[in-house]
């Protein structure tokens, strides 16, 4: 089969997913595919696309473009069948302001949060309720952007004074920012993958500073992780079902991987859900493939099926 | 219970490469090296001022004429004729020097870590300017010492502050300066401070690491002396010809006392034999005709002269109130202090969405400061770019400040 692999793109996740990309590649080819890299911050992607047509699109990137619907529209557009979520279910997936909230109807535990929007701020003097969004969500709390990646422009707040700053970083990287209450316990990713979005062992995350940050998923050595998660057999089950549950909630196909923490009582929440889940050499889903046994390739030759299987 | 370890060297690391991490800015830095970005983060020199005829021309002298010294290794101390290059650069500088106490490195950025290796143990105290060059940081970081930072004004370094260190009891291995036009903060030391510097560290018996890499870039004003002519038995000077030719042959010097002048080799030899004759007699056929990198030298002035010019009209224009910036003399960096509610490092993804990257303040603090802060460097892009480019952060600053106020009821 021709792929082509869209990996790259203008975002600060821009080096991951080249090298994800490039790991792809490599697996795509083994396994006796026809592959090439298509890096949209260089190509005009239509273009590239029309003069060398492949018969699936590999979507490798992250964040903005890559992971919110953009690209999966114009794979739409030019009937070439790609890897991964529809459009309409990456928008919502992809922005935590809009997936909370389908989380939270369809019944999948997430933890308390507030939205604000920077318009909201700038234009209807949201500033003064920032006070009751910590009332609302509790302190200590997380401040995240919307719509981004890799825990890029993720802050801790512990004091109330310390939120604005904390608003303002998030801000830097997306339009919305979620206030989250920061639930206490064990941080486990569950990937899932092919037509059924199969589920991979656990994940358990334990970061050596104690943060899960951009420093420390993509520094080897940085973070300590146990896979299978060191839960009982019963909770793993449940935390399964809950990952499975918020995939279905937002209509994830193919690949994904739910990132989730189980609190102290047991209770797994599901933080949030990748489209585009990390390939790279430290990526939890590759990880998660080694301990169930499978081979990149293996994971790659899966989801290429999925995908094709719509086609 | 499996514990996976995606690097099965994880255990096996040496404690000094903790602190070499996957970094935010890093990443924010791979998407602001794209065209559409207008960097004014990196310090790279303008060689597109190189006459590439007659760069090409040299390359060709030497390789036909030396060919079979070009393509062979050398002495670990430098190629002699290249040495005697280096010590008529100097002396442009009124640095007087022996070409025997001379060692070619590759770039003064090996200078720096082959400095880091002959007088660092690990906790050793070095005092450096704050904010400092981040290179040296890194280069010294790896021997592990603990900094003691001296702050720096509009006169360079504040001697008084290191002054009063030493009466408290600091005990520096080193003091570590840029005197001229300094990285990142743009700023020159006085000809008061200089001669201040000098008799502190002789009379405590500190030595005092002068790197010089901007010297001969000056726009305005005369030059000063540099610390190694005020006291030559005391500073060891380090030099480039980066900024001068070409930061791409990679050719630096030490140049210091004899006994050092023997470590520094043996260091050298030790981390990679020597420097590359290929680049060392590139370097001195290059520098062998005067009128040649004189000329190259004025067209460098004079281009760096007015893109600074452009940059600092641009930031009178653009910038908001309460920001504060450097008015360098010389060099390549404009250093801006905003607000202190401001933090750019956070900043620094919103700016590269709006096209416009800078350097976060914090990478040149060895103790977490700087966050509202950033370095802006006017050598790379045109005038016309980096107009743009400062009108596309003041109008981030605006929107910043704008946002900053709704935040606060």
């Amino acid at each position: 089969m021709r792929i082509a692999i869209l990996a790259g793109g203008r975002t600060p996740e821009r080096d991951v997913s080249l090298r994800g990309g490039h790991r792809m590649m490599t697996s795509l080819t083994g396994i006796g595919h026809e592959t090439w890299l298509l890096d949209p911050a260089d190509t005009p992607l239509v273009e590239a696309l029309q003069e060398r047509r492949p018969d699936l699109c590999w979507l490798g990137l992250h964040g903005k473009e890559g992971e919110d619907g953009t690209v999966q529209r114009l794979l739409d557009l030019l009937a070439i069948p790609y890897t991964g979520t529809a459009a309409f279910d990456c928008e919502v997936a992809f922005d935590k302001v809009l997936a909370k909230d389908a989380l939270r109807r369809a019944g999948v535990p997430t933890p308390n949060w507030v939205a604000i929007e920077a318009w909201a701020l700038r234009d209807l003097g949201a500033g003064a309720a920032l006070g009751i969004a910590v009332e609302r969500v509790g302190l200590p709390c997380v401040v995240k952007p919307s719509r981004s990646g890799s825990a890029l422009g993720v802050g801790f707040v512990e004091r109330e004074a310390d939120l604005p700053a904390a608003v303002m970083a998030a801000l830097s990287f997306s339009g919305a920012v979620v206030i989250e209450a920061k639930v206490e316990g064990a941080e486990i990713a569950s990937s899932l993958i092919g037509p059924d979005l199969e589920a991979l062992p656990l994940v358990e995350i334990v970061p050596k500073s104690g943060v899960y940050d951009y420093a420390a998923r993509y520094t080897a050595g940085a973070t300590e992780y146990f896979t299978p998660a060191r839960v009982s057999d019963d909770l793993a089950t449940v935390v399964v079902e809950e990952a499975r549950h918020a995939a279905a909630a937002l209509g994830l196909r193919d690949l994904t991987r739910v990132d989730m923490l189980v609190d102290r009582d047991g209770r797994p929440q599901v933080l949030e859900v990748n489209v585009s889940p990390g390939m790279t050499e430290t990526s939890l889903l590759p990880m998660a493939a080694h301990a169930a046994g499978m081979s990149l390739p293996d994971v790659c030759d899966r989801i290429v099926r999925s995908a094709m299987a719509r086609a | 219970m499996a514990e996976f370890s995606i690097d099965r060297f994880v255990d096996r690391y040496a404690q000094r490469t903790a602190g070499m991490s996957a970094s935010e800015v890093r990443a924010l830095f791979a998407v602001a090296s794209r065209p559409e970005v207008v960097s004014l983060a990196g310090g790279m020199p303008y060689v597109q001022a190189l006459p590439a005829d007659q760069v090409q021309a040299v390359v060709r002298e030497v390789l036909e004429g030396s060919g079979s010294t070009a393509l062979q290794y050398g002495g670990g101390q430098g190629y002699a004729g290249l040495r005697e290059t280096l010590t008529r650069l100097m002396a442009e500088e009124g640095v007087d020097a022996d070409p025997e106490d001379v060692v070619v490195t590759t770039g003064a950025q090996q200078a720096l870590d082959l400095v880091g290796k002959i007088f660092i143990d690990p906790g050793d105290l070095i005092a450096v300017e704050a904010p400092a060059y981040v290179g040296a940081l890194t280069a010294f970081g790896a021997y592990e010492p603990r900094y003691l930072p001296i702050d720096l004004d509009q006169d360079g370094m504040v001697v008084d502050q290191l002054e009063h260190a030493l009466l408290q009891g600091s005990r520096p291995k080193f003091v570590y300066t840029v005197p001229n036009f300094h990285n990142p903060a743009g700023v020159t030391m006085s000809y008061r401070r200089r001669e201040q510097l000098v008799a502190l560290c002789r009379e405590a018996g500190i030595p005092i690491v002068e790197d010089n890499p901007y010297g001969l870039l000056r726009f305005d004003g005369d030059p000063l002396p540099c610390l190694r002519t005020l006291d030559p038995e005391n500073v060891l000077y380090l030099g480039t010809v980066s900024k001068t030719f070409s930061p791409g042959v990679r050719v630096g010097w030490a140049l210091a006392e004899q006994s050092v002048v023997q470590r520094l080799v043996l260091a050298k030899e030790a981390a990679d034999l020597c420097a590359s004759n290929l680049t060392m007699l590139i370097t001195e056929r290059w520098f062998a005709d005067e009128e040649r990198w004189r000329g190259n030298l004025q067209v460098l002035v004079e281009t760096y002269r007015s893109r600074r010019d452009a940059m600092l009209e641009a930031i009178e224009e653009h910038f908001p109130d309460g920001a504060a910036w450097t008015q360098p003399a010389g060099g390549f960096y404009v250093w801006v202090t905003l607000p202190a509610w401001l933090d750019t490092k956070a900043l620094l993804a919103a700016a590269v969405e709006r096209r416009v990257a800078y350097v976060p303040g914090t990478a040149f603090y060895p103790d977490g400061r700087g966050r509202n802060q950033m370095r802006l460097a006017f050598c790379y892009p045109p005038e016309e770019r980096i107009r743009e480019g400062i009108a596309r952060l003041g109008g981030l600053l605006e929107d910043e400040e704008q946002l900053y106020g709704s935040l606060r009821p």
